[in-house]
């Protein structure tokens, strides 16, 4: 077994396929305050976040889109991640998530615990599929942001 | 492509992996099958020799030394020429411009055939399996010029709709710009009957190449195309280099497209006169070493034989397609009837992507996505493919670590023969 498919059982972790095969929250918010589209032109992964922001806080979350299952499971595991977050814990966390996923835990916040969100560290070992990760949390930042724009990974 | 086997021949598979040194290197521990031939070959000794060689002992710039290394590497330069020439049987050496590729060989026809001469409302008919390389040269000199595009569909099975591209001909079509093959299907398209058919109307005609070159034997003047393009990196030969093939006659009226030395007569700020083609179209220093080492590559795969080549491809195709269809969940996109060795297809619960990196664990390299024809892939209702693409080094081992390979990712992701287990999309 060379290290490579160590690395693989690593990212496609049975987290990773729960959320592929049932995505979380994958549904259209008619009540979204905020929205974004993303689009990963190289993969044809394309997806739409919704946010419903209150008081400052993210009430609900949730996206539709189509894509591998790294950035399904991706943009799923952040819908459960985000919901009930203040907007400002929600940036941080998309800081500290792209900091995991493009630079490694050492570059993220020590103090953040990623829980569930760890799983997707494993794409760090595949530079090819890293933009599948970060494509839904690109999205939520944008969305976020007011910046309607598609944000691309690519 | 129905080329006659070489008599003698017992069986149609060739064993030429030897003949290429990095095949001989294991990728992630693991044998190498690579079958993304149609995204690029690897390249032989005798290719990577030729290059070296003329570093080694031949290097000076061409067409301006009066030393002898000058000439000894114009000769050279001159000599490819003439290799590709041969090999697409066209009637004069100087109907070949060397380019970096079939992309540029595109863009060179768009603007210096097309620009001048498209008007508002002139049409020029491509179909939906093309290239983007084929396709947005066009878009380019139709904005430039207010022609349009009008575009052959495509059957289900991967073939042109051929009665749409009769429906499709007429007064106002100017140009045919149609792919040989699919690089996504793996579709042979009927190029010299369209040829007949887009003359007829007075149209001229420009076939992209550059997934035929490699499989088939090409000969310009039986199809009758007015431009043929190809690239050297899909043939066995160096990136940067390939060849536009235009009939005389066209490339004699046409401007040049790039100005700079080695394109030109005379120059004088008040009147600057032009060579003539092929040089017109070949500004500034080329790739000498690319056309030096392009034409190795052609003796290399002539030297096989390219009857023997399209019958070893075709048997593993044949091999790869029962193969493919034998595993429950895994369906092929593009069935022509004529199809050159190229394996698209999908697997139920898989996304390409997903498959690819599974895959290449395994040391099994095919190309996962859109395969650049993102309008093929929306008129088939899909993100991409996975694509297996053949060579003449391949052999069924490599056809065999595909299969394998497909078993691994069904039974990593619990998709073993159909959809994947679970209740689908959570509402």
């Amino acid at each position: 077994m060379s290290d490579l498919q160590d690395s693989l059982r690593e990212l496609y972790q049975e987290v990773i396929f729960d959320h592929n095969r049932n995505p979380r929250n994958y549904r259209p918010l008619p009540a979204a305050s905020h929205h974004a589209d993303g689009h990963n032109p190289l993969c044809g992964d394309q997806l739409t976040v919704y946010l419903q922001v209150e008081d400052g806080v993210v009430r609900e979350a949730s996206f539709v889109g189509h894509g591998c299952a790294i950035s399904t499971a991706s943009a799923s595991l952040m819908t459960e991640a985000v919901k009930g977050k203040p907007v400002a814990e929600v940036e941080a966390l998309f800081r500290d998530v792209h900091a995991l996923l493009t630079e490694g835990r050492e570059a993220a916040d020590p103090a953040r615990d990623f829980g569930k969100l760890e799983v997707l560290s494993g794409v760090k070992e595949f530079p090819a599929r890293v933009k599948c990760a970060t494509l839904a949390w690109h999205t939520l930042h944008n969305a976020l942001v007011g910046e309607h724009e598609t944000a691309h990974t690519e | 492509m129905n080329a006659p086997r070489e008599p003698g021949v017992q069986t149609p598979i060739l064993d030429l992996a030897t003949d290429f040194p990095i095949l001989a290197r294991p990728v992630h521990g693991r044998r190498l099958a690579y079958l993304d031939n149609g995204a690029t070959t690897q390249k032989p000794a005798a290719v990577i020799e030729a290059e070296a060689r003329f570093y080694r002992e031949s290097n000076a710039n061409i067409h301006r030394g009066v030393h002898w290394l000058s000439q000894h590497a114009t000769e050279l330069y001159d000599g490819a020429r003439a290799t590709v020439q041969r090999f697409l049987n066209a009637a004069r050496a100087d109907e070949i411009v060397f380019t970096r590729g079939t992309t540029e060989a595109i863009n060179l026809v768009a603007q210096s055939w097309g620009r001048p001469r498209l008007a508002a409302g002139d049409e020029i008919l491509l179909s939906t399996m093309e290239h983007h390389s084929n396709i947005v040269p066009w878009q380019l000199v139709c904005e430039q010029t207010g022609a349009v595009l009008k575009v052959i569909a495509v059957h289900d099975n991967g073939e042109l709709d051929m009665a749409a591209f009769e429906g499709l001909l007429g007064e106002r079509t100017r140009l045919l710009a149609i792919t040989h093959v699919s690089n996504a299907l793996g579709t042979v398209n009927p190029v010299a009957e369209m040829t007949r058919r887009a003359h007829a109307v007075g149209a001229v005609v420009l076939v992209d190449g550059a997934q035929a070159v490699a499989h088939q034997a090409v000969d310009v003047q039986a199809i009758g195309c007015d431009f043929y393009a190809f690239s050297g990196h899909k043939l066995y030969g160096p990136t940067g280099i390939g060849a536009l093939y235009g009939r005389a006659e066209l490339l004699r009226h046409m401007p040049p497209w790039q100005g700079g030395g080695d394109m030109i007569r005379t120059v004088a700020f008040d009147n600057t006169t032009f060579a003539p083609p092929p040089q017109r179209f070949e500004a500034g220093t080329p790739n000498i070493a690319g056309a030096i080492a392009l034409a190795a590559a052609i003796d290399y795969v002539q030297g096989v034989g390219l009857g023997r080549i399209h019958a070893h491809e075709q048997a593993l195709l044949d091999y790869g397609t029962r193969a493919l269809q034998d595993i429950p969940g895994v369906r092929l996109v593009g069935t022509a009837q004529d199809k050159a060795g190229i394996l698209s297809f999908l697997v139920d619960g898989i996304h390409p992507h997903d498959l690819g990196t599974i895959l290449d664990a395994e040391g099994v390299a095919i190309r996962a996505g859109h395969h650049c024809a993102m309008p093929l892939m929306t008129r088939f209702g899909i993100p991409g493919t996975a694509r297996a693409s053949l060579g003449l080094y391949n052999g069924l081992a490599d056809l065999d670590a595909l299969v394998a390979a497909i078993h691994k990712a069904q039974a990593l992701f619990g998709t073993r023969g159909g959809t994947a287990p679970g209740k689908g999309r959570a509402a």
